[in-house]
């Protein structure tokens, strides 16, 4: 009678197409360790677009044996995911941009806990979880740039600074929907407080040459076009501009230490609560914050690396040194729901 | 009131009509009879406006519609039409579809009109019903009721009652003839049914592929067709053959007839001559006897299949309290005032 | 409970079963509404009213005008148009919005030379540039319902109104376009729950909508409560608006009878004829040529370390996923249709209302809901299984079967409409004398409904094959490994900004799209007549 109903359990699961009984997960690590198999594949949920992550997990493959199997979905369904899935999700590492996505993600209990020496020792500590749920692999500098041909580095200060109405009807700001601003105005309110804050939003507002634009590269153009004069957004797009027009008239500033330094973002990852390949991650994660690994990872965008001493691409390489804001940036993600309301209060769309 | 003059009109290289013209008189309804494709929708589409045409003219009322180039559209042309299968405006309810037409007329006067047509037809207690609630007939009637409502100068229909059963049809064929009257309206129809044909119209045309072979009075196309063809098409019957006589009568196994000799024969020529069923009747005492192949019961009468003594076949209409039983011989006169001849085929 | 309502709610329970889970989202309290409703809301809805007002309006106009001309009238290029028009639908809504604006973009080549010529293009505002986007993508559903009405009402009615004394264009307003209210209805309908649904577009343009605020309070305030309950309200409002247009119809038919002159055209004359062909030209310009053109552009610079071995793959999975979506889901909607007519009640009016609300929810939260539901089916079965084998996992999402039955729950209402708008030209006389004949329950619906819906059929299939092409959310979570379609290729392009880059795959689902646009025009027989 039992194995009649198990035979019917059976049959239903096949009729509905199941994909995998991954029932050895459990006991699959006790039982191997003697016969030396093939290494388990890792299964990473990556919001990380494919072109960017496809070439690194070859090149990990290579060095490590493991192969690596992802899927690309954006951060927040990603994590709805890995909620649902619980104990029976495939995959090990979520990779995502943005603090606040990863700050979320641990929240939500679908990190684990990793102490790892060669990822502490890396990855300094305002770039990582207090609780090593995750660790920033590369950084994404947020800062100003400006109209070569009106404008030079000393009529720069930060970005506080351009709430002030000289800047009026000359700058340029994307969308406040963008996480990249949400992420700058939760550190403000870090290091300002909502009130002062709010009052130096507000001024940016005023400041507006054109309404928001949707994207980074279409604020570059506005700047390259002469509609305004000043912006703030990420290194990455301006490079990937000069990389196909060397000649695009577009400064960028780094503000200095004095007013709090550059902005950062991070791209990051974590171990998955329930990961099926645990070891498999953190060989992953260790492998990506390694030389070989940032020197691909943090190229592969032109973004910048978190391990000091890799080489930069050539386009990022010719901005120079910049002193990176060391507010911790789990911040960011604690503070960003406070930004976007502060934002919209603001009426900065 | 309608003029068709030498009207042509091609699809093509395919001559649909074929320098067609009549002529009807005010009041009165006229039927195009002929079978599918021969050309008599084509026609009535031409007459209200929807084709226009290659050559010749059509006049409605003594104004030119359409001829040398000019067209005048469907909508400023003073001509109603009823369409084949009624074409009820499925969402609008039965007053609506009436009022359609009303567009342009204040909202007072059009209820008021809609409310008089519907009366005319016989439809007041139906005017918020929706269409597909109607049976055949009462759809034939709000129909009728739309394309009147305009007090068209000619109105148009198309094989008006094609999808009705026999019985509805004669009904409302004589229902429709009362309207008609009552408004003293021309129309002019296309049909396909001979008995339809009869039932409704004053003047008959025989089309066929776009020729009009005749345009008479309903009486004449029965009784006077002008070629054995249109004899053939309209109403049944049976040819007496006979030969023509130096006095310009015409000898038959059953005596010496009088009628219209075609063009060209002389005497000694052999003819057949045309006898409708109604030309033949039945005395008991007759001397010439026929014998009864069939019979077909039709109510009030039968219609007798006869054979003379030589092959000659006959047809009669007789009362039905005369049954008599298939293989007999009964007695038949002729009751002809004028019969038609044609060469003999 | 009649047999013929099962396969109605059987139909329903798959969208039911997601908006059951986004419902129980009021089981958490949300603490953001007092900010959402002083900030954020007030401006969205009066945003969200104006767009879908504006752009269902537009794709109305766009959609039933093109759509006459190119069935019933005859005119230079008609040929040409009355599938070229379809070619919008190929296309990923954000993808022409992003070209279009590429296009016009203050550098680029066209606004800079008018600028250096003293012509100055107007810079219209985010919302007027999303509306007409919209528009200009989202007609063509319009257009297709409207093809499909216009031919099979063929010109009969409007001859009717020409002899009770209207003009053709009186007979075009007054009879034409209300004998086709169901399917201009339903087209509409399609129309307004994408664009509020849409994302894509109003984010190009940076225009705030209620579903960028749905979107808004999930990715940016982290509260998926607030975003469901926000989703639970936006559905409510589609359920009043399609249930308002269903009864403002009341016990209204919509089956023409008689003989359709259906292969006869209005020939169009002089400056008509000339003005129909410019209508469809700028129409087609606008929506197609222009954003293709851009495209091509792009995809040329882009070609080289784009273009490679693996967009076999990506067509592969792209057009399996696409035709075994439009098979099923076309089934399904015929089942719906079935049902409602065999039963009719308020069981089945009731089911399928709640099937076609798939359309109407954002994607991204229905495709999360279907997986909520699916995975939890998945944990229930392993618990009831592990009673038996220890240690035994059943995973049911990652299959190709659970991918189906998601586009079925989103895609109910792209086949519906159509479908529903079809039976509707079938009169109960034809039912009652099919069965007199003999031909009753599955017979009635082989041998003589499906042949009169056959034009229904191919364009529900058609409407889905190419939506499930465009498709993203669902494919994205619910795909299997190494499953990547042409869609994912461009959102991993768009992802990251690339805009450029995208052009290729986008370029290549138009070209995938092509292929059912082409074989629904040689199906439907665009020069036969009648139904």
């Amino acid at each position: 009678m039992l194995d009649v109903k198990i035979v019917r359990v059976l049959a239903l699961a096949a009729v509905l197409g199941v994909a995998g009984c991954g029932g050895d997960s459990e006991d699959a690590p006790a039982s191997t360790e003697a016969a030396p198999e093939a290494p388990k594949a890792v299964v990473v949920y990556s919001s990380r677009a494919e072109q960017l992550i496809a070439p690194i997990f070859a090149a990990f493959t290579e060095a490590t044996g493991v192969p690596v199997e992802y899927i690309t979905d954006d951060p927040q369904p990603l994590i709805a995911r890995l909620q649902a899935e619980g104990e029976n999700t495939p995959a090990s590492v979520l990779l995502t941009v943005d603090a606040g996505n990863l700050w979320f993600a641990a929240e939500q209990g679908v990190l684990q806990s990793t102490n790892s020496d060669a990822l502490n020792a890396t990855i300094p500590d305002y770039l990582r979880d207090p609780e090593g749920r995750w660790f920033g692999l590369s950084l994404r500098a947020r800062t100003i740039v400006y109209d070569a041909r009106e404008l030079s580095a000393d009529d720069l200060v930060g970005y506080e600074d351009l709430a002030d109405p000289k800047w009026q009807g000359r700058l340029c700001l994307r969308t406040s929907k963008k996480v990249y601003n949400q992420s700058l105005v939760a550190l403000m309110i870090a290091r300002h407080g909502e009130e002062k804050t709010e009052a130096i939003v507000r001024g940016w507002v005023d400041n507006l040459a054109i309404d928001p634009t949707s994207n980074d590269t279409r604020l570059i153009e506005a700047i390259a076009d002469g509609r305004c004069d000043v912006g703030i957004v990420n290194t990455y797009y301006l490079g990937r501009l000069l990389r196909d027009n060397a000649a695009l008239p577009v400064g960028l500033f780094f503000p200095g230490a004095d007013v709090g330094g550059v902005h950062v973002n991070v791209s990051g990852a974590g171990i998955v609560a329930n990961a099926a390949n645990a070891g498999g991650a953190r060989q992953l994660l260790e492998w990506l914050a390694g030389a070989e690994g940032q020197a691909l990872f943090a190229s592969s965008n032109l973004e910048f690396p978190v391990l000091e001493g890799t080489e930069n691409d050539p386009v990022v390489a010719a901005w120079g040194a910049y002193t990176p804001s060391d507010q911790p940036l789990v911040d960011a993600g604690r503070l960003q729901a406070d930004a976007v309301r502060l934002m919209d209060r603001a009426g900065y769309r | 009131m309608l003029t068709v003059d030498a009207v042509s009109q091609r699809y093509g290289s395919t001559e649909v009509l074929n320098a067609l013209s009549l002529t009807l008189g005010a009041g009165r309804i006229g039927c195009l009879l002929g079978s599918s494709g021969c050309g008599k929708t084509t026609l009535l589409r031409c007459i209200a406006g929807f084709e226009s045409i290659a050559a010749g003219r059509i006049v409605i009322d003594g104004v030119e519609h359409a001829g040398d180039g000019k067209h005048t559209p469907p909508e400023h042309r003073p001509v109603g039409m009823v369409f084949q299968d009624f074409a009820l405006l499925p969402h609008l309810s039965v007053a609506d579809n009436v009022a359609f037409g009303l567009h342009d007329r204040p909202a007072a006067s059009r209820d008021e009109e809609v409310a008089r047509m519907l009366e005319l037809v016989s439809m007041q207690d139906f005017a918020a019903r929706m269409p597909h609630e109607l049976s055949g007939g009462q759809q034939q009637r709000v129909a009728l009721a739309r394309s009147l409502v305009r007090r068209p100068k000619l109105l148009l229909m198309d094989e008006p009652f094609s999808s009705l059963d026999a019985g509805l049809r004669r009904q409302l064929g004589n229902e429709v003839r009362a309207v008609l009257r009552a408004l003293d309206m021309t129309a002019l129809f296309v049909t396909h049914d001979q008995a339809e044909a009869f039932a409704l119209a004053d003047d008959i045309g025989v089309l066929r592929r776009g020729q009009l072979l005749q345009w008479d009075r309903a009486y004449d196309i029965y009784h006077q067709p002008a070629t054995r063809e249109i004899a053939d098409f309209v109403g049944g019957g049976g040819w007496l053959p006979g030969t023509v006589t130096a006095n310009g009568r015409v000898d038959t196994e059953i005596g010496a007839l009088r009628g219209r000799l075609p063009e060209g024969v002389a005497a000694g020529d052999a003819v057949d001559i045309l006898l409708r069923p109604d030309d033949v009747v039945h005395l008991d005492d007759a001397p010439l006897q026929a014998r009864v192949t069939d019979k077909e019961f039709r109510g009030a009468v039968f219609l007798y299949e006869l054979e003379l003594a030589s092959g000659t076949r006959l047809q009669s209409l007789v009362p039905s309290h005369h049954d008599h039983p298939v293989g007999c011989e009964i007695g038949i006169a002729l009751d002809t005032e004028h019969v038609v001849a044609f060469p003999a085929a | 409970m009649r047999l013929w309502t099962l396969p109605a709610l059987a139909i329903a329970a798959l969208t039911l079963a997601p908006l059951g889970v986004v419902a129980a989202s009021f089981l958490t309290p949300s603490g953001e509404w007092g900010h959402l409703s002083r900030y954020v809301l007030p401006e969205v809805t009066a945003n969200t009213v104006w767009l879908v007002v504006v752009v269902g309006l537009a794709s109305l106009v766009l959609g039933a005008v093109a759509g006459w001309l190119t069935s019933v009238c005859e005119f230079p290029g008609r040929r040409f148009f009355s599938w070229a028009l379809l070619l919008p639908l190929a296309m990923p809504g954000y993808v022409i919005a992003f070209a279009l604006s590429g296009f016009f973009a203050y550098s680029a080549p066209l606004p800079s030379t008018l600028r250096d010529l003293g012509l100055a293009l107007p810079d219209p505002s985010a919302g007027v540039a999303a509306a007409c986007c919209l528009s200009l993508t989202l007609y063509p559903y319009v257009y297709l319902l409207a093809r499909q009405a216009f031919r099979t009402q063929g010109i009969a009615s409007l001859e009717v109104a020409q002899s009770l004394g209207m003009s053709r264009l009186q007979g075009f307003r007054r009879v034409a376009l209300p004998l086709a209210r169901p399917w201009l209805a339903a087209g509409v309908a399609l129309v307004c729950m994408d664009t509020m649904a849409d994302f894509g577009t109003v984010k190009v343009f940076n225009f705030d909508t209620y579903t960028t605020a749905i979107y808004g309070a999930w990715f940016e305030l982290f509260s998926l409560s607030a975003a469901l309950q926000m989703s639970v309200l936006l559905m409510l409002l589609v359920v009043v608006a399609l249930s308002l247009e269903r009864w403002a119809r009341g016990s209204a038919r919509y089956a023409t009878k008689g003989r359709m002159q259906g292969s006869k055209r209005i020939a169009l004359r002089g400056w008509h004829s000339a003005a129909a062909t410019a209508f469809c030209a700028v129409v087609f310009t606008f929506a197609f040529a222009l954003p293709a053109g851009q495209l091509l552009v792009w995809g040329v610079s882009s070609l080289d370390g784009e273009w490679g071995a693996r967009y076999f793959e990506y067509f592969r999975a792209s057009l399996v996923l696409a035709s075994l979506a439009a098979g099923m889901v076309t089934v399904l909607g015929l089942a719906l249709g079935y049902s409602e007519r065999r039963a009719p009640g308020r069981v089945t009016a009731a089911s399928a209302r709640i099937a076609t609300l798939g359309y109407a929810l954002p994607g991204t939260v229905l495709a999360v809901a279907f997986f909520v539901v699916v995975a939890g089916l998945g944990h229930a079965l392993t618990s009831v299984a592990r009673w038996f084998t220890p240690g035994v996992t059943i995973t049911l999402t990652g299959t190709l079967a659970v991918m189906l039955l998601a586009y079925a729950a989103r895609f109910m209402a792209v086949a519906y409409g159509p479908l529903g708008s079809a039976f509707e030209r079938i009169t109960p006389r034809i039912d009652d004398a099919a069965r007199g004949l003999g031909a009753t329950g599955v017979r009635l619906l082989t041998r003589v409904h499906i042949p009169i819906l056959r034009g229904g059929i191919a364009t529900a299939a058609l409407l889905v094959f190419v939506d499930v092409m465009k498709e993203l959310p669902i494919t994205l979570i619910t795909r299997p490994f190494n499953w990547d379609t042409l869609a994912v290729r461009v959102f991993n392009m768009t992802v990251e900004g690339e805009w450029e880059r995208a052009a290729i795959p986008a370029i290549a689902i138009v070209c995938a799209g092509l292929v059912p646009v082409l074989w629904l025009h040689r199906r439907t027989g665009d020069d036969a007549g009648g139904a």
